[in-house]
């Protein structure tokens, strides 16, 4: 429906096009209510026990909540982001939500829809969040969903939350993970996320997992055990001529070497990410000790303006970064972050030996390197990828496209 | 078929709708459902319509708002009118605004 009158516009939140100026100081908000899950994932590192009463005593309340949100909205920040852990697991969750809602942010919110019941979902109906639901998805049958998701009943409780949803007519997308429980059933998967009608296209899939970004050595090896081949992640990425195209648009923007930059995403800059427990931190990802400022005892401003400012004007100036990463015309492909460098490495510039072997799997199939060949030998990135970087867009696969990276 | 604005009436920004100034925008967000068109769809005011807004009070009707406006803006009143009545009518359509008043 237009609008007639010269004096007002409508645009969606999402849309750059809002600001005539250059946008709020804080244009999202990311909000972990718990680290505790209703599931216990095989792939996922932040899943304390739902019962996990430590944990539970420590987070924070509605009303600390509500204090930083509001703080948030003084900010412009128009968006915030509900996750966990499972977010539905906190009984004040109505409570947190509506008061982000009144105070007239959009919300998002990550779950796994198990813990949705009818007051709830009719909530959602008359206070809706203004952007879609994202529902992570582990199998389309109760053994290899619960394959993943280790939790008895929870493929009955998914199932019967996205019903809640769909019944209502509630927008939401699906998200996947390709684990080797889930792998087969890709096609049906799809054939049933063709039939929601807010999905954009095929869901996005994780493949790559996040190791536990609070550095728990033995979740870390079993989560790296389900990673998916870097060859079979670039066919995956780029196997046929739609997404080559695609990434080769891509890269012929984002093909810089970042030098000496650590931070190339809005990361600390117009995001942050608050944890269950009052620490708001860059991003999702970004869990290093030297990143965190305490929120019981400070403001978001202060936080932004000073902390994340500071941190963001680190250079790099390990050997390795600087020989590697900083020289690479593959950094645009590369999901190598400070914060993936810190979950890997315990240091916030350093190769990712992964992610550096899925971007190389990729510009092969790409065709922009011969077998044998690295990145950051490469004299001439710029004509391979025939395309003109623009410097004013610094960026990499995060800044492609948000859902793609968790963290920002 | 659409709402009409009566001009006498009197008119209040909805309980449903928070209006947030944000870097120099005044953007309307709707809270409850059936207020946009989209499920991200907000609303921003440019200058004149911020002024229209913030005059909407419950205590001044249309045809006041437009006379101030009209004196302001040393403008013709019938047009300013005319304005007043367009941009009223697209935010009663949407809920963004509501009858009521005399507070």
């Amino acid at each position: 429906m237009p609008v007639k009158s010269p004096y007002a516009r409508k645009v969606r939140a999402s849309s750059s096009s809002l600001w005539r100026r250059k946008g709020p100081r804080l244009v999202r908000l990311d909000v972990e209510l718990t680290e505790r899950c209703n599931n216990d994932c095989i792939h996922c590192y932040i899943n304390l026990p739902a019962n996990d009463e430590k944990a539970r005593g420590r987070e924070l309340s509605a009303a600390e909540i509500k204090r930083i949100l509001g703080e948030a909205a003084d900010l412009g920040c128009l968006t915030v982001r509900f996750t966990g852990g499972e977010p539905l697991l906190r009984p004040d969750f109505e409570e947190i939500y509506v008061a982000a809602r009144n105070l007239g942010m959009g919300a998002v919110l990550f779950t796994n829809a198990c813990l949705l019941n009818p007051k709830l979902a009719d909530l959602l109906k008359r206070i809706p969040p203004l952007r879609r639901i994202e529902v992570s998805v582990y199998g389309m049958t109760r053994a290899s969903y619960e394959r993943v998701s280790r939790a008895k009943g929870s493929f009955k409780s998914a199932w019967r939350g996205i019903r809640l949803l769909q019944d209502r007519g509630i927008p939401f997308i699906v998200k996947g993970a390709l684990l080797p429980p889930n792998k087969e059933e890709r096609p049906d998967f799809e054939n049933w996320t063709s039939s929601i009608p807010w999905m954009d296209g095929p869901p996005s899939y994780s493949m790559f997992y996040d190791l536990h970004c609070r550095r728990d050595r033995e979740k870390s090896r079993s989560i790296a055990r389900l990673r998916i081949d870097p060859k079979e992640a670039a066919r995956e990425l780029a196997g046929n001529p739609r997404k080559r195209a695609g990434f080769m648009e891509f890269v012929s923007k984002f093909s810089e070497a970042p030098g000496n930059d650590l931070f190339t995403c809005g990361a600390g800059s117009k995001t942050a990410c608050l944890d269950a427990y009052g620490i708001l931190y860059p991003c999702i990802m970004l869990r290093s000790p030297g990143a965190a400022y305490d929120l019981r005892n400070g403001s978001l401003k202060e936080a932004l303006d000073g902390h994340f400012s500071r941190l963001r004007e680190k250079k790099a100036s390990r050997p390795e970064y600087l020989e590697r990463c900083a020289r690479c015309f593959l950094k645009g492909l590369c999901e190598q972050c400070p914060a993936r460098s810190w979950i890997e490495n315990g240091a916030l510039d350093l190769p990712v030996e992964y992610f550096c072997d899925v971007a190389h799997a990729l510009a092969r199939e790409l065709g922009l390197l011969e077998p044998g060949e690295q990145g950051w030998e490469i004299a001439d990135g710029e004509e391979r990828v025939g395309g003109r970087t623009n410097p004013a867009k610094k960026g990499n696969l995060h800044g492609r496209a948000e859902k793609e990276c968790p963290g920002t | 078929m659409d709402p009409k604005i009566k001009m006498d009436a009197l008119y209040v920004p909805s309980p449903d709708v928070v209006a947030r100034e944000i870097e120099g925008e005044l953007i309307l967000v709707p809270i409850t459902s059936g207020i946009g068109d989209l499920e991200d769809e907000l609303f921003t005011l440019n200058e004149t319509g911020r002024d229209i807004w913030e005059k909407m009070d419950g205590k001044r009707s249309p045809r006041a708002i437009a006379a101030e406006l009209a004196a302001e803006y040393s403008a013709v009143p019938g047009e300013i009118e005319e304005d007043v009545r367009g941009l009223l009518e697209e935010l009663l359509k949407r809920r963004i605004v509501v009858e009521g008043g005399g507070r």
